[in-house]
């Protein structure tokens, strides 16, 4: 589909933006026509977020301008920015799960009747038929919680568009979705394109965008590097200008065939059997031995993320039991947990990280009771800072920085860092690599590989295929809350995974 | 390496804006000073009575009580909790240390008199005991603190005037009475006690594990928890050294008022969060400390004890410190936005 003609629906030329200091855009152009889906990628912290979060209204001074319609804007708010025909879907949905899927529909702005009360008859009939018109079909009084995850992402798509957005920005959309979910979602997708809407479609998996889009544009180090139709561009070309010259080798190691390498004579550290919890996961029994990385592989709301929490006694599994070097333990609470020789890194950079206090606060709050049982002993806190800091490559190398002002990387380095001085007996990660750029991931799969090698148990959770092949020397795959399949020893590939899953 | 370095150098800002920055971020630090120090210059000028060795000695005899108080109530708040039962323990206590003392004949009051070591064991047994039921409502049964403590302020309450019955007792133990009513030398002994608790919460703050974990539970309770720190274990000690700060500022209180009775705190509650809060200490937990507290207690009482010193209408100072306090939570919350906003 060619656009050349038509005049664009949004045009942005020359936006610049920094954040104290730090360039985010440099000099960027970029237009969008009506009935375009346009396809964004780009390393984390080339821009790609920032840019958005100025059309949709978030981020309000910058330099350059914004055109809509060819009439030059300059929103105040996001809420301008959606009167203006832009509504934004972020990766972390919005929709208040309590509420049914009407309320959500509607959220802000019910019909009420004569009376001034919620018109819950109008207002149900209004969202299913809305719904319907999208393909999609709900009962609009159920608690909106209660629905898959892919359900629910359509759901707030469809809130945005009943809105009245016309260019609809969607973050990172299918990060959370099995294929058939993401199959559904293209499917929306494309029937809004027939219906003249534009959207912007921000992901890391290269198959989807070039899956999707018909434009896309490749984003590095706050620079537009190029635009380009994706009918006919391959994702070796995507990788290449994603992180410059001389890295066309990394397609390959992401999608090729693994060779997994269990070690079956190790010593077993963590055992589990039977482990059962609420609806999460059930009788889920599983060894991971000394050197040995165990993947658990499955799609999201299959139970892994609970599985990694009850493994460090956040969450309390009501059968089932834990042993730890063969002796049974009780993970009563984190501490416990902890104590008993398992760490534990959440998905979230914002579940595991002090933003407001230095680096070196952040790196010791595990092991203060190993430096002093009472008292605090700085000095020996920042020395270890300084170790992680340069054995990881932590930039900028200060330890009394405050934590919030690093990148995402090395925020996520530094939460690994916590557990490193004295090493755990099993180390538990849950995504390690969500939302990392192809450099930041391959530095993760060297720290952890390091680990594995000084003989620790480590498990890593994921829902995304690529990061359970680059780590896992064995591999589980779980549908449902269940163990569906164990990959020992033998070639693997995304396809297989997925298969499993 | 020293490329490296010299390299992220020069992303940095420059030296005036990151004046500005640092100000910025220490502005919930500052503003308290500053309104301190504006606060004695212009009581000094509006009143010759004000700025003179006898008045200090007066404002700090006049905070001390509330200084006991605000010292575990600055732990709660740095915990990101809040304990409305400080002032309601305080007189629980101070009322259960007199219950245990033989009162003269003229006080009404039917008591069970005991030795008074006893009477102080009994009394801080009390105000321990009813912070750790604080501690467990909010950390085993999950009430939010701000309720628990309420219904805490109730029962504390509710034990006064079971013991008092609206009457008045006026003995209490003689240690007690010297740290109430004597001095050491020029210096009364509630200061030195008020003083010991701040220096003593600072340090236990500052340089120990425990004060670590209390800012970090504050700053970010999950992380804390997936760092492995037994987060319900910091909040139950909190609630419980937060009680027992109150308790001894309880008794303390009795001996220094001269007299136990009912709601004789009253004031007190609101005293020990606004001279936390208006020091500077985040009401969103993990910012602040003992220093805040401190100059958030030489503000009111200054503030206080100035009022006493101008001609104005004894009903319109009630206004000036509600508006007092209204300033210092803009500027706290504003202050926090600040530094979120420095963090994107």
């Amino acid at each position: 589909m060619v656009f050349g003609g038509d005049r664009p629906l949004l045009e942005l030329s020359g936006i610049s933006k920094s954040f104290g200091g730090v360039t985010a855009l440099r000099d960027v152009d970029f237009t969008l026509h009506a009935g375009e889906i346009h396809g964004l990628v780009g390393e984390n912290g080339a821009g790609k977020s920032t840019l958005m979060k100025i059309i949709a209204g978030v981020h309000t001074d910058y330099g350059g301008t914004m055109r809509i319609d060819g009439e030059e804007r300059n929103f105040r708010s996001a809420r301008d920015a959606l009167k203006a025909g832009i509504g934004m879907v972020h990766q972390e949905l919005s929709i208040v799960p309590d509420l049914s899927v009407a309320e959500n529909v509607f959220l802000g702005s019910q019909p009420v009747t004569r009376f001034g009360r919620v018109d819950w008859r109008g207002m149900n009939a209004q969202a299913a038929a809305h719904l319907r018109s999208l393909g999609i079909d709900v009962d609009p009084r159920v608690p909106i919680g209660s629905l898959p995850i892919g359900l629910q992402q359509m759901i707030e798509i469809s809130r945005v568009l009943f809105s009245g957005a016309r260019i609809i920005i969607l973050d990172e959309p299918t990060s959370a979705l099995s294929p058939p979910e993401i199959e559904r979602l293209f499917g929306l997708l494309q029937a809004l394109r027939q219906s003249g809407r534009s959207m912007i479609f921000i992901s890391h998996f290269l198959d989807d965008i070039l899956g999707v889009s018909d434009t896309v544009t490749i984003f590095r180090n706050g620079r537009k590097i190029v635009t380009a139709e994706a009918a006919g561009l391959r994702k070796s070309f995507l990788i290449e200008h994603m992180i410059g010259a001389g890295h066309e080798d990394l397609e390959e190691s992401y999608t090729s065939e693994m060779m997994l390498d269990s070690k079956p004579d190790a010593p077993v550290v963590l055992e589990t059997s039977g482990l059962t919890l609420g609806r999460a996961f059930r009788d889920v029994s599983l060894t991971v031995r000394a050197g040995e990385v165990l993947g658990i592989y499955g799609f999201m709301g299959s139970g892994q993320l609970e599985l990694a929490r009850a493994l460090f006694g956040k969450l309390h599994p009501e059968k089932g039991t834990v042993a730890i070097e063969g002796r049974q333990v009780s993970l009563k609470g984190t501490a416990a947990a902890r104590r008993a020789g398992m760490a534990f890194v959440p998905e979230s950079r914002r579940s595991m990280l002090f933003s407001h206090e230095p680096l070196y606060k952040n790196m010791s709050i595990s092991i203060l009771g190993r430096l002093h049982p009472v008292l605090l002993r700085p000095n020996a806190e920042r020395e270890i800072a300084e170790r992680h800091v340069v054995s990881l490559g932590i930039r900028p190398p200060r330890v009394d920085q405050h934590l919030g002002t690093l990148s995402g990387g090395n925020q996520q380095k530094v939460g690994l860092a916590k557990w490193l001085t004295y090493l755990p007996k099993v180390l538990v990660l849950s995504e390690p690599t969500r939302g990392m750029d192809v450099g930041a991931k391959d530095d993760v799969v060297k720290i952890v590989r390091g680990l594995r090698d000084q003989g620790i148990g480590i498990v890593v959770v994921s829902s995304e295929p690529e990061t359970v092949l680059s780590l896992a020397d064995r591999i589980l795959v779980m549908r449902k809350g269940e163990v569906a399949r164990e990959f020992v020893s033998e070639a693997v590939s995304k396809d297989r995974l997925l298969d499993a899953a | 390496m020293s490329a490296q370095s010299a390299a992220s150098d020069k992303t940095d800002p420059p030296k005036s804006s990151r004046t500005m920055i640092w100000l910025r971020s220490r502005l919930s630090n500052i503003a308290p000073f500053i309104t301190l120090l504006f606060l004695v210059v212009f009581f000094s000028i509006a009143s010759p009575s004000f700025a003179t060795l006898d008045n200090v000695g007066n404002i700090l005899n006049q905070i001390s009580i509330t200084a006991i108080m605000a010292v575990g109530l600055t732990y709660v708040i740095l915990c990101a909790e809040i304990d409305l039962s400080v002032a309601s323990v305080a007189n629980a206590t101070g009322i259960v240390v007199a219950y245990f003392t033989l009162q003269d004949s003229y006080a009404n009051i039917a008591n069970v008199p005991l030795p008074g070591y006893a009477a102080i064991l009994l009394a801080l047994l009390t105000c321990f005991l009813l912070g750790g039921v604080n501690a467990f409502g909010v950390t085993r049964i999950g009430i939010p603190s701000f309720i628990m403590t309420l219904a805490m302020l109730q029962i504390g309450a509710g034990i006064c005037a079971m013991l008092v019955r609206g009457q008045i007792a006026y003995a209490v133990p003689p240690f007690i009475a010297t740290l109430g009513q004597k001095a050491l030398g020029p210096i009364p002994y509630v200061v030195i006690v008020a003083a010991t608790f701040l220096l003593v919460g600072h340090l236990v703050l500052q340089y120990t594990r425990f004060g670590r974990y209390v800012y970090m539970v504050g700053g970010n309770r999950e992380a804390a928890e997936y760092s492995g720190v037994n987060v319900r274990l910091v909040i139950a000690s909190v609630m419980i050294i937060s009680a027992a700060c109150s308790g001894v500022a309880g008794m303390v209180g009795v001996a220094y008022f001269g007299s136990a009775q009912q709601n004789e705190f009253d004031s007190y509650l609101l005293d020990a969060i606004s001279a936390v809060v208006v020091g500077g200490t985040s009401l969103f937990g993990g910012r602040g400390g003992i220093g805040n507290t401190i100059v958030g207690l030489l503000v009111l009482g200054v503030l206080n004890n100035g009022l006493d010193h101008i001609n104005i209408d004894s009903f319109l100072k009630i206004l000036i410190r509600g508006l007092i306090l209204l300033a210092a939570l803009v500027i706290n919350i504003y202050a926090q936005r600040l530094r979120a906003n420095q963090m994107n």
